[in-house]
């Protein structure tokens, strides 16, 4: 019968000492129920906070009346923006250094904006609490459409912010060549223009926002409680936000579920919440329900693109992009500080451009705050989108088959390191391979032929392909940072006397598996057994300082670190081996798991025996330090760029236009795999994600601004009913300055499969409809209908 | 008012408000956080336990209609430290990623296979429908129902093959 | 988590027990079977019920049976029994069809025919079942019983002939020869309201139909009542074509609104090739000739 997994029975070859398929670490608690997720913590004397929020998407605040809230037995006390003033806490910087309300003082800018916090004794009564709190509203005219939040009468958002007179947020960025780009599309010999929409969609991880403060009045310590995927970072912004030490302030993560970006910013619940417990000088608990979540937390997208491509002699040439991108009532879009627009002006994409040019501008809106969310790779999920979306409409209009003409254009692999025309270097890269691989596993001649089949007997059956390349692993410190802190992250390793180790990490996992794959890094170079390699995170005063886990860069930057701290650990091996075997450290060499001299491969020592003897009262090399230890700070020479084919068959009901994805091919390459197991669940993962973005995911407002998709109800997810079984191959292209060959994976599939399915889902379309040339996402049946009737319309 | 539900094979009695929800009479009790909730209007499944054998969404009954009435949750899975078939399934085939949505998942193919023990992947696919994953997309969890399903074909005694 | 406001908890011991209850406490009382309607409400403090009656411990409500030329089905019988009666799946395929696509298994477990009825949601496809059908409503008072038909049971959205101190406790149907029917839905995903759907049923005799029901879901203020479709296909013999023309006529007879789930002109055109492909399935099953 089974038994704990601890101890289940794993033959060897399912437990590799070091990369491949090795069953999670982390599995045990999740399975038996014993996660601590943020509200399964309870401390003594722990108070309870829910937070009043505006039902105006846009109103001046008159007055607020907290007294029949007060008179409520189990309430201790209401905060409102008054009340933060006096700690100057009533307005917080964003991550992106605009500023943000923590409540609502003069006016409220979105609905569900927050206006009041509520402490009581338990979380039933605080709720019970809110409706009793009287706010006098005077709701002004609301601007929900970002093509219009800069025209002449839009009312103003910010007019908290000096000097400001229209609801731009950020003025135009630019990147690539404007005048290059204009010389190559008067050269061309086709170009296509669109208007291509990337809507609002939200990252809804199953756990939603919260967070315990706990204040010790008498020491001064602040433990924070709170699931988030930049603990550091975090605690740092606390520290000047709330004129705390920073020594003082602890964050623990614990287990989290779920982040996918929702959980980078720190949000104005959490400030709440840690003034409540500085007040109140006892614990304070504070989690958001669904609704709070949906319309307060950050969003993702949100991108309007009007742009053009152009081909000569059956190669793409030329991109040009212009942006407007709808930030909401803040800027608060989570990406390093140069880099305003993301790393959006990745969409020159996977091909030979002779010139391009990006622009985007980013306005204010009367919506939450956000734009960076939902497995973006910091807006490569736009970029891919844009240009995948415009090769395949540059590929009918020239009526070419879209393979062929990204076979055409691709890079070349004698082309790498490749610079882009929007400087980006391209680390590595075999693009046609990786395709023709897709094609293999999809049958791709077959599927046209199925296709034409279908069509003659009035079917729709589509076949959408994306090609992509992403950069991921943020980043080198001379060109990224976020709120001024460089994006490197720190290891340290720790080898007991007995041979066990401690990794302690910057990563901040919400499920990507860190406890197996970096226990995996450490088996790897040093050859202990995962099992015997503990990986330690989440807590601020356990682990080093780094810049958490989101664009995918836990393998890149963390895994990086682990490697190298592991080699700096094995070197000192080296140094001890041959002291105890009493030769110079250049006869040693290493096989995984002992240094061995290399005329005497018998003669050797294995790295338990090296960790105690490093501890132990017997000699060590001269100059040499006890202990079997190391710390490194990682900085990564450039992204890693990973990339992919995917292909995507669709069948639309003739009649009804709803669409089912039949089958779903990905082939992704990552370079080296840590754990396949877990590369491939990424990849499912993202891929579901991509089918809700594609789909039936939108965050829609009417004209006053009341959000339409504000539950589970009306923001769909995909089910298992939705999702197919997908089928998944791989390359591998090493990345060359990655110490482990590594990239990054964990966004490419949300990255990829929207254009994959929207391109699928046009490509259906034009067998019946042959007049379609565009749709917007999310292709809900009604959508899908409306573009076959020739009117499609891009979503509010 | 005092409420009694027996819980895993124990009663659990206190003393809620009427209003108190199903799951929250069971996160309260000592020990039983592994019910979670994810949603205001009962779409996600997080919140999945069994009543009387039957899958149900804990969050959309109140405590008070479950007095007299035998819940099963999470924690029940394991017997004396020894894994459900499920939970072993789930580990094996790499079916979890967060672990949020597990229970919920765990319990509703738990309640599939002790009425249909050899489900095919649709039948599977529609069993879990009732709950959302945001990390796995869901191929693994059908893969590692499928393991659980024959993992007891060839383990399960004849006489409770036969139950 | 959203919870519900201060409320008050009673459970009925008989239909009797319950009727006093509501009458002694009013319209503040609200009755609870199987929870999936009023609970969510509650906690979006939709709805705020000074009482909340369960009437769970009464299984006697909860029952599918025969009696004589009679189908009668208790009020208090789950979604994931009328999905699983064989009985019902002889006499009337429709329910097996619509449950399906209603809600998920888990709510299925819980959520009762006469509590999907009684929440008249719009978009709720059980009331075009039982209109399609041309079931009658049982509804009992402290002053007796009273039968109604579907007509007069929908007043208007979210609102039926069920009086505060009255129990929808049973539905009926006739059984008749020749019966066939079928549920055709669309829907944004599985588990969501529909954007539109159609049940359909057809009365068959020597290749003629003698009698039918078409009803419309999520595409009016509540459950329609095709009847102009029904007069189409009465004496008629059955063609594909004749199942074209009533869906035209059922979307005429339709009154969507334009919401997130899809433009009006949608809807109509969803009701048309639904009514059409549901009329088609009931006759194939009515003649038998279904795989």
């Amino acid at each position: 019968m089974a038994t704990t997994v601890e101890n289940l029975p794993s033959p060897d070859t399912e437990r590799p000492i070091g990369f491949g398929r090795l069953k999670r670490k982390e599995d045990a608690r999740f399975i038996r129920g014993k996660g601590t997720y943020l509200d399964d913590i309870r401390l003594p004397g722990m108070l309870h906070g829910a937070i009043l929020r505006s039902p105006y998407a846009h109103a001046k605040i008159n007055s607020i009346d907290t007294s029949k809230a007060l008179e409520h037995p189990d309430v201790v006390a209401v905060m409102t923006a008054k009340d933060l003033e006096t700690l100057g806490l009533a307005w917080m910087p964003t991550i992106s250094y605009d500023t943000q309300a923590v409540l609502a003082g003069d006016k409220v800018r979105f609905q569900g904006q927050e206006v009041a916090f509520v402490i009581a004794t338990n979380e039933y009564s605080a709720r019970d609490a809110l409706p009793l709190i009287e706010v006098e509203y005077e709701p002004l005219p609301a601007v929900v459409n970002a093509r219009k939040a800069l025209d002449a009468d839009a009312p103003l958002i910010r007019d908290d912010k000096p000097g400001q007179t229209d609801n731009l947020a950020t003025p135009t960025w630019e990147a690539g060549d404007e005048q290059a780009t204009e010389r190559v599309f008067a050269e061309a010999d086709h170009i296509t223009t669109r208007d291509v929409m990337y809507q609002r969609v939200h990252p809804a991880p199953m756990e939603t926002c919260g967070m315990i403060a706990d204040f010790n009045p008498v020491t001064g310590q602040l433990d924070l409680y709170n699931g988030n995927q930049a603990p550091h970072v975090h605690r740092t912004v606390y520290a000047h936000v709330a004129g705390l030490a920073e020594h003082k302030i602890r964050i623990m993560c614990n287990d989290i579920g779920g982040g996918f970006g929702n959980k980078v910013p720190v949000y104005p619940g959490y400030v709440c919440t840690i003034a409540a417990s500085i007040v109140a000088g006892t614990p304070v608990k504070w989690v958001e329900d669904r609704t709070e979540h949906l319309t307060s937390t950050g969003f993702a997208r949100d991108y309007i693109m009007h742009s053009s491509i152009c081909s000569k002699a059956g190669r793409i040439t030329g991109l040009k992009v212009d942006v407007i991108a709808d930030h909401g009532a803040w800027d608060a879009t989570a990406q390093p500080t140069k880099f305003p627009a993301g790393f959006f002006h990745i969409c020159c994409g996977s091909y030979d451009l002779e010139a391009s040019h990006v622009q985007v501008k980013a306005v204010y809106t009367n919506k939450a705050a956000g734009g960076v969310a939902y497995r973006c790779s910091f807006r490569i999920t736009e970029a891919v989108y844009l240009v995948e979306r415009m090769v395949e409409a540059l590929a009918q209009e020239t009526e070419v088959d879209p393979i062929d003409l990204r076979m055409n254009s691709f890079i070349r692999p004698e082309q790498f390191p490749y610079e882009t025309t929007t400087g980006w270097t391209y680390d590595s890269g075999e693009y046609a391979r990786t395709m023709k691989v897709a094609m293999d596993i999809a049958g791709y001649e077959d599927l046209r032929k199925e296709q034409a089949e279908r069509r003659a007997r009035g079917e729709m059956m589509g076949v959408g392909v994306t090609f992509f390349t992403e950069g991921v692993g943020a980043g080198p410190r001379k060109h990224m940072d976020i709120l001024g802190m460089s994006m490197n992250d720190g290891a340290d390793l720790r080898v007991h006397p007995s041979g066990k180790a401690v990794v302690s990490i910057s990563a901040q996992t919400q499920g990507q598996g860190h406890e197996t794959t970096f226990a995996q890094i450490v088996s790897e170079e040093l050859g202990i057994p995962p099992e015997d390699v503990q990986v330690r995170y989440g807590d601020t005063d356990r682990s080093p300082y780094g810049l958490g886990t989101y664009g995918s860069r836990s393998t890149p930057v963390s895994g990086a670190a682990v490697s190298i701290v592991s080699r700096k650990v094995r070197d000192k091996a080296r140094m001890i081996a041959a002291t105890i075997l009493e030769t110079r450290p250049d006869d040693l060499a290493w096989e995984k798991g002992r240094w061995y001299v290399k005329g005497d491969p018998e003669k050797g020592g294995m790295i338990e025996e090296i960790a105690h003897r490093a501890y132990s009262g017997e000699s060590l090399p001269e100059g040499f330090e006890g202990g079997l230890d190391a710390q490194v700070i990682y900085d990564p020479p450039n992204l890693t760029y990973p990339f992919g084919a995917y292909i995507c068959v669709v069948d639309i009901d003739p009649e009804t236009y709803h669409v089912k994805i039949r089958r779903f091919i990905a082939v992704d390459d990552c370079g080296v795999r840590i754990n396949p197991m877990i590369v491939d669940g990424q990849i499912h993962g993202g891929l579901a994600e991509g089918i809700g973005i594609a789909l039936m995911e939108l965050i829609s407002f009417d004209e006053e601004g009341n959000c339409l998709n504000s539950s589970f109800m009306d923001y769909l997810i995909p089910t298992s009913m939705e999702c197919p079984a997908f089928e998944l191959g791989e390359t591998v292209t090493p990345s060359p300055h990655h110490p482990l060959g590594a990239k990054g994976v964990g966004e490419s599939p949300t990255v990829g499969s929207p254009p994959a399915i929207v391109n699928a889902i046009i490509d259906a379309l034009r067998q019946q409809h042959p007049d379609v040339t565009h749709i917007d996402m999310p292709c809900t049946p009604d959508r899908v209908w409306a573009a076959a009737m020739g009117h499609p319309e891009p979503p509010q | 008012m005092e409420i009694s539900i027996k819980i895993n094979g124990e009663t659990v009695t206190r003393d809620v408000p009427p209003q108190t929800l199903l799951v929250h009479f069971i996160r309260d009790t000592p020990g039983l956080t592994g019910t979670h909730w994810g949603c205001d209007t009962s779409n996600c499944g997080a919140c999945v336990v069994r009543i009387d054998g039957l899958a149900v969404k804990s969050c959309t009954q109140l405590a008070a209609m479950v007095e007299g009435h035998e819940v099963a949750t999470v924690e029940g899975l394991e017997v004396d430290g020894v894994l459900d078939p499920i939970q072993q399934g789930f580990h094996e085939m790499h079916a979890l990623h967060c672990g949020f949505c597990t229970p919920g998942m765990m319990l509703a193919s738990r309640a599939l296979l002790d009425e249909n023990p050899d489900p095919t992947e649709e039948e599977i696919r529609v069993a879990i429908s009732g709950g959302i994953c945001r990390c796995t997309g869901y191929m693994n969890i059908v893969a590692a129902v499928r393991w659980a399903a024959d993992y007891e074909a060839r383990h399960l005694s004849p006489t409770k093959q036969e139950a | 988590m959203q919870t519900p406001a201060p409320t008050q908890y009673e459970r009925a011991t008989s239909v009797e027990g319950a009727i006093e209850l509501l009458t002694k406490i009013g319209p503040t009382a609200r009755i609870v079977a199987g929870g999936h309607s009023l609970i969510p409400m509650m906690r979006l403090r939709l709805a705020q019920p000074e009482c909340v009656i369960d009437i769970n411990d009464l299984h006697e409500l909860s029952y599918i049976r025969e009696e004589g030329d009679e189908i009668r089905i208790g009020a208090l019988t789950r979604h994931v029994d009328l999905l699983r009666s064989d009985l019902l799946a002889q006499r009337f395929p429709v329910f097996a069809d619509a449950e399906e696509v209603i809600a998920d298994p888990v709510v299925r477990n819980r959520g009762t025919l006469g509590g999907s009825l009684c929440q008249a949601d719009p978009a709720e496809d059980l009331s075009a079942v039982v209109t399609a059908l041309k079931g009658s409503v049982v509804i009992r008072g402290a002053d007796g019983e009273r039968v109604i038909t579907m007509d007069e049971f929908h007043v208007g959205p979210y609102m039926t002939a069920v009086k505060d101190a009255e129990i929808l406790i049973e539905v009926r149907f006739a059984v008749r020869p020749g019966a066939g029917s079928a549920h055709e839905k669309v829907e944004r995903r599985a588990g969501d309201y529909a954007i539109a759907a159609v049940s359909a049923a057809v009365w068959i005799d020597g290749g003629t139909i003698v009698d039918a029901g078409v009803a419309l879901v999520a595409v009016g203020p509540f459950t329609i009542d095709a009847k102009r479709a029904r007069e189409l296909l009465i004496g008629k013999p059955v063609t594909e074509e004749l199942f074209a023309q009533a869906g035209q006529i059922a979307a005429e007879e339709s009154m969507p609104g334009s919401d997130s789930r899809g433009p009006a002109e949608y809807k109509r055109h969803l009701v048309g090739v639904l009514t059409k492909r549901a009329l088609g399935r009931a006759a194939a099953r009515a003649l038998h000739q279904e795989a």
